[in-house]
């Protein structure tokens, strides 16, 4: 059994771990407050929407795209010089985090737009017809709406963030993935891949129940 | 209450403009309920959305109680919605909302009471609408009548003068309508608001209008007060709508009684007339028999009403028209 579980570092495991979260939580947040404003401006000015404008929709549309079509990898690497700028290093949790947010953002205003969509535009109607300003209607009728939607959306991003952090390791971020990596498979410590591995498992497990539960609760059609 | 001068609306459409309406005018007086009935594309949906702007017209003047809703600017405009119920076909409640805070909505955004206010004003609302023990609810726990008095409610939160309703029926069974409608006319009666609805239902109009309009092609091709409409209708359009609901077969095309005999005239008789033994009186008086052809007998809103078409025979037949027209009875002659 302690053959088995030779290479283990408990400590190791433990501070990587904590790497993980901080850095899932710390782009998590960062992600939502820019990528809720953007997916309501990109759901607004969309077509036959309140704002509808077309040539804004579609630059911006653009952007999101340019950014999801990169590859996380790629954008790591690039986003170097810029994360030095932003925290003063590359490394570590603070080092992943601006570019985990720059990666999810346009995926997460995407789905914020796609569950405003869903949104029945007689209740946005009925809402105007109240008299409600652009704002009221917003944060009133809009994002009540939606809630159940961009909760979910929030959950799948949390878990796309996940194995983003994983591939962060390259950069020095630090986290569970990057033990995975360097340990369980650069220096083939098995033991330590599979604790690892478990242990990511059991954090996307968690990430999507509670996403669930949250979904159940908000949702009353 | 409610005029429009020379109003009309056109959508562009793939680079093409296409009139939904046309050089409307249009008078809703204070205090009634004016229906507007029209098959779908007719542009009365259209023109509802105009009275709040929920559409902007292309051109023309529209005035509601003194005030020229076309020349208000945003800011005056959310406060003019805020004096204007409005309820729909599919209720267009929100669903992440009990019903109280669907009710106090309006209350809200117009932000003028305080909270404790609003929360009493609630209570007495879903008292009004018999929903009193649903205030914590959610709308998808509640039928689709419940749900329409619930827009009812929220409707008459701000207390408003003129009540919208787009199709507020349309969803509904024959009973939960025939409720909701009565609650509507309640309302009117008691707290003085003046209501406009649109609806492809001559049975709706008939039950609570006291006006209605009837268009077809963006224009209104017959208004008038509903009992005028109804029994002597002049426009295809509002035949065919009276016609829908009455199955009625003398206004049918075609039918001309040629195996009948004697001169044929159609009767209708309006309030007490209608319960009146008049017909047989003047038989016995006139000595003129009758056969009836066709016939029906109902209420417009509060009026008892009532149509036959007879035949006539027996050679004084114009002496009994002149006794029925002296008796308050509508006399056309469809054959003489």
């Amino acid at each position: 059994m302690s053959e088995l579980l030779m290479n283990l570092d408990w400590y190791e495991i433990w501070q990587a771990t904590l790497d993980t979260l901080l850095m899932l939580g710390g782009s998590l947040l960062f992600t939502v407050l820019l990528g809720l404003p953007m997916g309501v401006l990109l759901f607004l000015v969309g077509p036959r929407q309140m704002f509808e404008h077309r040539a804004f929709y579609a630059l911006l549309s653009f952007f999101v795209n340019v950014l999801r079509s990169l590859p996380f990898i790629i954008l790591l690497i690039v986003m170097i010089p810029i994360t030095v700028i932003m925290t003063g290093t590359s490394l570590g949790v603070a080092g992943a985090i601006p570019p985990l947010v720059i990666g999810t953002t346009p995926f997460f205003a995407r789905l914020v737009e796609t569950s405003l969509r869903e949104v029945d535009r007689g209740i946005i109607e009925a809402t105007q017809a109240m008299g409600a300003s652009t704002r009221q209607i917003i944060f009133n009728a809009l994002l009540p709406e939606a809630r159940p939607g961009i909760i979910a959306a929030t959950t799948v991003t949390a878990i796309t963030l996940v194995s983003y952090t994983a591939m962060a390791g390259v950069v020095g971020a630090g986290g569970l993935g990057d033990l995975a990596i360097r340990f369980g498979y650069q220096r083939f410590q098995t033991d330590v891949m599979v604790v690892t591995v478990i242990l990511l498992l059991l954090l996307v497990q968690v990430l999507q129940s509670v996403g669930d539960r949250l979904v159940v609760r908000f949702s009353r059609k | 209450m409610i005029e429009f001068h020379d109003v009309h609306k056109s959508y562009a459409v793939n680079g093409q403009s296409i009139a939904a309406l046309q050089s409307m005018q249009l008078k809703v007086l204070r205090g009634e309920i004016f229906g507007l009935i029209g098959h779908s594309g007719a542009g009365k949906s259209t023109l509802l959305r105009l009275i709040n702007r929920l559409e902007e017209p292309s051109g023309g003047r529209i005035i509601v109680d003194g005030v020229d809703v076309t020349a208000l600017d945003a800011q005056g405009l959310r406060r003019f919605r805020q004096r204007v119920g409005m309820i729909f076909q599919h209720f267009n409640l929100l669903s992440s909302k009990t019903v109280a805070d669907n009710v106090a909505m309006p209350l809200k955004l117009a932000g003028e009471l305080p909270r404790v206010q609003i929360k009493q004003r609630v209570v007495e609302l879903l008292a009004r609408v018999g929903l009193s023990e649903h205030a914590n609810k959610y709308p998808a726990q509640l039928s689709g009548g419940q749900k329409q008095r619930v827009g009812i409610a929220r409707a008459l939160a701000t207390d408003p003068k003129i009540l919208l309703c787009d199709e507020a029926t349309s969803a509904l069974d024959p009973q939960t309508t025939a409720q909701v409608l009565q609650l509507l006319a309640e309302i009117n009666r008691e707290l003085g608001l003046t209501i406009v609805l649109i609806t492809h239902e001559m049975d709706v109009i008939r039950r609570v209008c006291d006006r209605v309009g009837v268009m077809d092609g963006g224009v209104i091709v017959e208004h008038g007060l509903v009992s005028d409409v109804f029994l002597h209708p002049q426009h295809p359009t509002t035949q065919r709508f009276v016609q829908e609901t009455e199955g009625d077969t003398d206004l049918a095309p075609g039918e001309d009684y040629q195996h009948v005999s004697g001169r044929i005239v159609r009767l209708t008789f309006l309030g007490e007339a209608t319960y009146a033994p008049l017909l047989g009186r003047v038989a016995r008086e006139t000595g003129v028999d009758y056969s009836i052809l066709a016939g029906r007998i109902g209420r417009i809103k509060d009026q008892a009403c009532g149509q036959l078409t007879l035949a006539l025979t027996g050679g004084k037949e114009m002496l009994a028209e002149q006794q029925l027209r002296a008796a308050g009875v509508h006399v056309e002659v469809l054959r003489p």
